[in-house]
């Protein structure tokens, strides 16, 4: 039953190793073949962003000069969200839109580490060469770069968008709460039109090495996720940056948008993650959803995110609801925080074009009946077990 | 009636709980904030060899096994939620009946890890990334990986406490505390919960983090002597200073409060949030997102500015925070912008960055409660272009009934509060 606060997305932003934008991911997940970087930092294979235009986003020099990457593509990201939507430029409306970023920190200056990581053992006070360097040496806007909310803050100086500006953290539930509370606040009529996203950059010897001293990087061979649990399962990094545009369904029909999809439903939330509990967790979310959950034309986008134990107590939840599956971090590599988003934009293509993607393993089933509604699933690679039912506008 | 002037839920405080610099608890902190003590001291955390400021405003009595940012600042955050549920006497031990919504300072793996991580890979000559992977792969450091995700506070937070659902971490750099207080506000009159418990948490003094902000020309050098370095609204000021803490709000449904019989602290009566698109670190010239931000909390609140008895500024104490957040508090208040007292706590206890904008909530709302305004301590030259009332070096009583709590941060961050008296 369509409500006037029903939250649509009237916009995707979405950006990673299959491309740019949402026609360049539907192109390449209907001709799958995994872009992957095995060289750059081995012994792990990470998914690599794939060449941007970045002056098509961020046309100032002096802006793209003041952001690391992870900011310049989020900042994309959310450029191609308010261009799908057709907000780009508004600025009556961005002046009301409301943002919730996903983000962890910023690239370091690899150089200035080393040469520290260096010269500290070998110092005569090592503790005063290590305040003299980090003073001599990073450069003052490097903190701007690093900064987990100046993300928001790029995307509020480069496009415009002012009416809330808020950045949660958190790995993979961080995206996953964004768009839950984005879907609240726009039911409750605490806003209208929200811009919600993250964006993670893999291709980072830092991220790679939090991953690697958790023992979760994949070693070769670079299975798909589902295929690679048998041989000890781990994660394969991607850069991804992805923003959606969510509003409520008035807002949307006041101003003739068209929307991928509808939020039917979405859920999030937390365990220790003793045997079992995420199941439990992820049983209760769904059994919430009965109302608008039909299994009959309908496939599970999952962020399974190859990390073993979470990733096969997935696989086994999602066999006992028995509908196709695609995980999506066998195409785009596993990206934290815009993980969700980016799963759900997937799956609202999907309902959009009316069709699932073929198999992206072999352990995935094919689907030839029409698509009606995506269920999103997003399991932490270590805490926080989210879903949501994305459904036609 | 238990609902406000648009038909949604009252929230209310009904339990407190902070720790700065000046102490920890209720108590000790207003004691010491309405003497006008100052909690800035010497930093002795590490060396200050070559660093141009050399102070801070520390927690220095609350220590922890393996010290790291995230792991000060989650036993800050344990320390003030136990003193706020115990106040509220809500819900059961380990079980609090409400959503959890952390302000925390963005967390990152630092020199300490990445010095044993160089030591553990035997490299010799020049360490690169490479070397600390390769010493990363041979195993040993798990806790180093587990005590660096962005979610590892939040976690052991409901883990501990016992919150409900996914437990949200927040970071509007030092808007934070404001912007966590305003999503449990947003929570509660959503209807989605009775209660939840909001944490600014903040203990991340170290090298690495003074010199970023000294790069960008945002701290005090006046070193000596410690207690005077903090100037908010003087004409001396030339920076703030860095400092630690933690707040923690339970933020109720007055139905519900009523309902088990609490005692109301105060009432959340508005929250305003504006992004400003101008520049990263500094505000538009012309003040309009600060102003629309005050004006956006007043209208969430239902009041005038007439209405406003008390002004708890952000007063940072930088040339520019100071101006500009005067520049809003004259426009929005016009000719009353002289006359409301506007105190900066800041002056005593430092910058708390993402703590702030809890930390000051309560400060704000021991004011009202207690009708006693804590000082501007250290304003000893006013200057011109600033005539507020900043309650100057010492307290001064005040019935209030209303007040107003301002955060901004870089980003274009800005959240105001409007905070009411109970009853």
């Amino acid at each position: 039953m369509a409500h006037e606060r029903d939250a649509l997305i009237t916009g995707i932003g979405i950006v990673s190793s299959l491309g740019s934008g949402s026609d360049a991911h539907w192109q390449a997940l209907n001709t799958f073949s995994p872009v992957l970087d095995t060289t750059s930092f081995p012994p792990f294979a990470v998914h690599p962003l794939a060449p941007l235009e970045l002056d098509t986003q961020i046309p100032k020099r002096g802006d793209q000069r003041q952001m690391e990457m992870w900011q310049r593509m989020g900042v994309f990201s959310a450029g191609l969200a308010l261009d799908s939507a057709g907000v780009k430029g508004n600025t009556d409306l961005l002046s009301k839109m409301g943002m919730i970023v996903a983000a962890g920190g910023g690239e370091r200056d690899y150089a200035v580490d080393s040469a520290i990581l260096s010269g500290y053992p070998k110092a005569a006070n090592p503790d005063a060469y290590l305040n003299e360097h980090l003073l001599g040496d990073l450069r003052p806007t490097l903190f701007l770069a690093q900064l987990s909310n100046l993300l928001a803050g790029n995307i509020s100086v480069v496009h415009g968008v002012i009416g809330s500006s808020r950045t949660f953290m958190g790995e993979e539930a961080s995206g996953a709460d964004a768009v839950r509370i984005a879907c609240a606040r726009i039911a409750a009529g605490q806003v209208d039109i929200m811009l919600v996203g993250g964006s993670y950059n893999a291709q980072r010897p830092d991220v790679l090495l939090h991953y690697a001293m958790g023992g979760l990087n994949r070693h070769a061979p670079f299975d798909p996720i589902w295929a690679r649990q048998a041989s000890g399962g781990g994660m394969s990094l991607g850069s991804v940056g992805c923003f959606l545009v969510i509003e409520s369904r008035a807002h949307a029909a006041a101003r003739g948008a068209g929307a991928y999809g509808h939020i039917a439903a979405i859920k999030t939330d937390r365990c220790r993650r003793g045997p079992g509990e995420a199941t439990k967790n992820a049983t209760a979310q769904l059994a919430t959803m009965a109302g608008h959950f039909d299994p009959a034309g309908a496939a599970v986008i999952s962020g399974a995110s190859g990390a073993p134990a979470p990733t096969a107590e997935e696989a086994a939840f999602l066999a006992n609801i028995g509908v196709p599956v695609r995980a999506v971090a066998t195409a785009l590599g596993h990206s934290l925080e815009p993980s969700f988003p980016a799963s759900l934009a997937i799956a609202a293509l999907a309902v959009k074009k009316g069709a699932l993607f073929p198999p992206l393993e072999a352990a995935e089933q094919p689907m030839t009946a029409p698509l009606k509604q995506a269920l999103v699933t997003s399991w932490g690679h270590w805490r926080g077990e989210s879903l949501a039912l994305v459904t036609a506008a | 009636m238990d609902t406000d002037h648009l038909g949604r839920p009252i929230v209310v405080v009904t339990g407190m709980g902070v720790l700065t610099s000046l102490g920890q608890g209720q108590a000790d902190n207003w004691k010491a904030l309405t003497n006008g003590t100052s909690g800035i001291r010497r930093i002795s955390r590490f060396p200050v060899d070559g660093l141009r400021t050399t102070i801070a405003g520390t927690v220095d009595f609350v220590s922890v096994p393996e010290p790291s940012a995230p792991a000060l600042s989650q036993r800050l955050a344990e320390l003030v939620i136990e003193e706020a549920v115990s106040e509220a006497a809500i819900g059961s031990a380990g079980n609090f009946p409400g959503p959890l919504f952390l302000a925390l300072p963005p967390v990152e793996m630092e020199w300490t890890q990445r010095f044993a991580l160089a030591n553990a890979s035997g490299a010799n000559d020049t360490v690169t990334y490479d070397d600390l992977i390769r010493a990363a792969g041979k195993g040993g450091f798990e806790p180093f990986y587990r005590r660096f995700l962005f979610g590892s506070v939040g976690e052991a937070l409901a883990d501990r406490f016992g919150t409900k659902g996914s437990p949200v971490a927040t970071s509007t750099a030092c808007a934070s505390g404001g912007t966590a207080i305003q999503l449990g506000v947003e929570a509660i009159r959503r209807g989605e919960t009775d209660a939840a418990l909001v944490v600014g948490t903040d203990c991340s003094v170290n090298a690495e983090s003074l010199v970023r902000f000294s790069l960008l020309s945002a701290l005090s050098t006046r070193n000596d002597p410690p207690s005077s370095a903090s100037r908010p609204f003087s004409k001396d000021r030339e920076g703030f200073v860095m400092a630690e803490g933690a707040g923690a709000l339970v933020l109720e449904s007055l139905a519900s409060a009523r309902a088990r019989g609490a005692t109301v602290l105060g009432i959340m009566e508005g929250c305003g949030e504006v992004a400003d698109g101008f520049h990263r670190t500094r505000s538009s010239p012309d003040g309009k997102p600060i102003i629309a931000c005050m004006r956006a909390a007043l209208a969430d609140a239902g009041l005038e500015p007439d209405a406003i008895g008390y002004i708890n500024a952000h007063g940072t104490g930088t040339p520019e925070n100071d101006k500009m957040e005067w520049v809003g508090v004259s426009a929005v208040f016009g000719e009353r912008a002289t006359s409301i007292p506007m105190s900066s706590n800041k002056s005593m206890i430092g910058h708390s960055l993402t703590a702030a904008g809890a930390v000051e909530a309560i400060f704000t709302v021991l004011s009202i409660r207690n009708g006693v305004l804590p000082p501007t301590i250290n304003y000893d030259i006013p200057d011109p272009a600033l005539p507020v009332d900043c309650v100057p070096n010492v307290a001064r009583s005040a019935t209030v009934r209303h007040a107003i709590s301002n955060s901004f941060g870089f980003g274009g961050q800005n959240v105001c509060l409007v905070l009411g008296a109970a009853g």
